[in-house]
């Protein structure tokens, strides 16, 4: 009760207390921490790139065509003699940008939506979900290479497409946090201190929803890293020459039995970073769980 | 009579979503940068010809009257045609989706096969050494790029040990060996994530089953642990885990599309990448929908599935 006199009269304080539990809980979880440190040591590599490349990840040598690892290149050489680590190390920014703006386009879209959704409910909520519904059934990879395709080929066109074809996932988590959200103690007594529907909505209501998100948010962020990669596989996402993860997978699938490692080193970043973000979805869903309290 | 109106309840849900789902479609061409009879034709293509296209595809029209006419011709089984090889839309999905439906069944045996024994273990099990190796199994199944494993497959036991072919397919007619043999890999790296799916939400429900009442009381009983885990746990477990299988088959076309093109096996997934790369617009959005479609029945038929070995929802 002492949180919802608390919450009457100020702007949701119980968001913050809550996510500090939630942080309080993780440290305490050994697996999320060696994740959220993978995470930002690649976030560091992605954004120090051109300190930490060794060489130029476009200058290609036709002295140095496929060649193995070695001392002068880390991680070999690709088709065109270009450093598979330099390459690495820059790509990493892609595929850091392709866990984030799709995340995003879908957070900036679907927490409006999910809220008004779930706030307002009636025929509006009934429409809404209905589309959703129907953009569930089409697949997550072929609904995203389809508007890649539709859009053209292009890195930012490619994590619209990803962030678009995830939005239905997280209009459906959005819209049942606002419904928990609206039936918490503090809401109703927000209300009946007089609060207007609006300011209730994106001041008490908003902020609460975000929690219960943050899962998502990781998961998916993962999910949208492995989407950019096969959107760049196809071609769809990053043109040659500018590095990522997944093109340099598509040179190496030319050049699989001559130059092997120009496979490796790329889907071992990736899997990685994805596994790093799915542990800590794991450890954000334990910690958020309250039974686990 | 209380499943007909279960079914007719369902099925009268996904009227509105089918609608939904077919302007959904029906818009994509219109993302089509600048003049869609344009990039149907290619840039430097002559302006009768262009003309020609618009009045043939019906761009001259009214938008709701393009809508309503594509609908149309949609529910007659006329998805419009190849430009690639002037063959109609329809025509093509249905030569390639047996191929891709033979690699989705192989990889779902293949996942449950490996998904729910190691979910049952990890959870009868909790914080043994296999009940950790089977969650981190699971955890790299979720988490690594199929295309990624399909390549490294292929380069260990294709091109290194050549124990499989490292691409195409066989008509089971043609030689059943090859055929099976050429499933192997292609099957292997579709079923690992949804093994790894299945394999955490079996052990979530087997763990609420373990902890449940009638397990206390089955025990009490003096019941076989082995019993009691697979007889009286694993049975109310599955319920939802089956639901899931099938929800997961969306998933499993999704992974499809790489998997096929890894492989080069000429399905679904290919004809997809090949309508993208070719601009064949009709193809890219027949396929769309015919997935969605696709996923639409599967999660009928979970929800049927769901109905039926749930008995708390028949009586």
């Amino acid at each position: 009760m002492a949180t919802a006199l608390t919450a009457g009269t100020a702007q949701a304080p119980a968001a913050d207390g809550r996510l500090r539990r939630v942080l309080r809980r993780l440290q305490r979880q050994p697996t999320s921490l060696v994740a959220g440190a993978v995470i930002l040591a690649f976030i560091i590599i992605a954004l120090a790139a051109p300190w930490v490349a060794p060489q130029d990840p476009l200058a290609s040598s036709f002295l140095a065509v496929r060649k193995p690892p070695s001392a002068a290149h880390w991680l070999g050489t690709d088709e065109v003699g270009r450093d598979v680590f330099s390459r690495l190390v820059w790509g990493a920014r892609t595929s850091m940008l392709a866990g984030l703006i799709p995340v995003l386009v879908a957070l900036s879209i679907s927490l409006p939506l999910g809220l008004l959704s779930g706030y307002a409910g009636g025929w509006i909520d009934m429409v809404l979900m209905r589309v959703v519904d129907a953009m569930l059934a089409i697949p997550f990879l072929i609904i995203a290479i389809a508007l890649a395709a539709f859009l053209g080929p292009d890195i930012w066109n490619a994590m619209l497409a990803i962030g678009i074809a995830a939005l239905p996932i997280f209009v459906r988590l959005a819209r049942a946090a606002a419904m928990s959200v609206r039936a918490e103690d503090y809401v109703e007594a927000t209300r009946s201190l007089g609060s207007s529907p609006l300011r209730i909505a994106v001041r008490h209501i908003l902020p609460n929803m975000l929690p219960p998100l943050l899962v998502q948010t990781s998961v998916m962020a993962a999910s949208a890293i492995i989407a950019e990669a096969s959107l760049s596989f196809l071609g769809l996402g990053q043109q040659p020459p500018a590095p990522s993860w997944g093109s340099m997978l598509n040179a190496a699938q030319r050049h699989m039995a001559a130059a092997p490692w120009m496979a490796i080193a790329p889907g071992c970043a990736i899997f990685l970073l994805v596994i790093s973000l799915n542990v800590l979805g794991d450890g954000l869903r334990d910690a958020l769980d309250p039974k686990g309290r | 009579m209380r499943f007909l109106l279960f079914l007719g309840q369902r099925l009268a849900l996904t009227v509105p979503t089918l609608l939904i789902l077919s302007v959904l479609v029906f818009a994509l061409q219109h993302l089509l940068p600048g003049d869609p009879a344009l990039a149907l034709a290619g840039e430097d293509m002559d302006p009768d010809v262009v003309a020609e296209i618009r009045h043939r595809y019906g761009f001259d029209l009214p938008i709701w009257h393009q809508y309503w006419n594509w609908l149309l011709a949609a529910l007659q089984g006329d998805l419009g045609m190849s430009l690639r090889n002037s063959m109609s839309v329809v025509q093509l999905l249905l030569g390639k989706l047996g191929i891709t439906l033979q690699l989705a069944v192989a990889s779902m045996v293949l996942a449950l096969v490996i998904g729910i024994p190691l979910g049952v273990l990890a959870a009868a099990r909790p914080g043994s050494f296999a009940s950790l190796a089977a969650s981190g199994f699971a955890l790299s199944g979720i988490s690594v790029p199929h295309f990624w494993l399909g390549i490294m497959l292929v380069l260990a036991f294709s091109v290194n040990l050549n124990w499989f072919p490292s691409s195409g397919y066989t008509p089971f007619a043609e030689d059943p060996g090859r055929w099976a043999m050429g499933l192997v890999l292609p099957a292997f790296v579709l079923g690992t994530g949804i093994a790894g799916v299945l394999m955490r939400h079996t052990r979530s429900a087997m763990l609420q089953a373990l902890g449940s009442d009638y397990i206390r009381t089955a025990r009490a009983k003096g019941l076989r642990e082995q019993r009691v885990v697979l007889k009286h746990a694993l049975r109310n477990a599955l319920v939802p885990v089956v639901t899931l299988g099938a929800i997961e088959f969306g998933q499993l076309l999704s992974g499809a599309v790489l998997t096929e093109q890894i492989f080069s096996i000429p399905g679904f997934g290919k004809l997809l990448v090949d309508g993208v790369l070719y601009r064949d617009y009709a193809v890219v959005q027949g396929l769309v929908l015919v997935s969605a479609l696709l996923f639409i029945a599967a999660s009928l038929v979970a929800d049927i599935l769901y109905f039926v070995i749930n008995p708390r929802l028949r009586s």
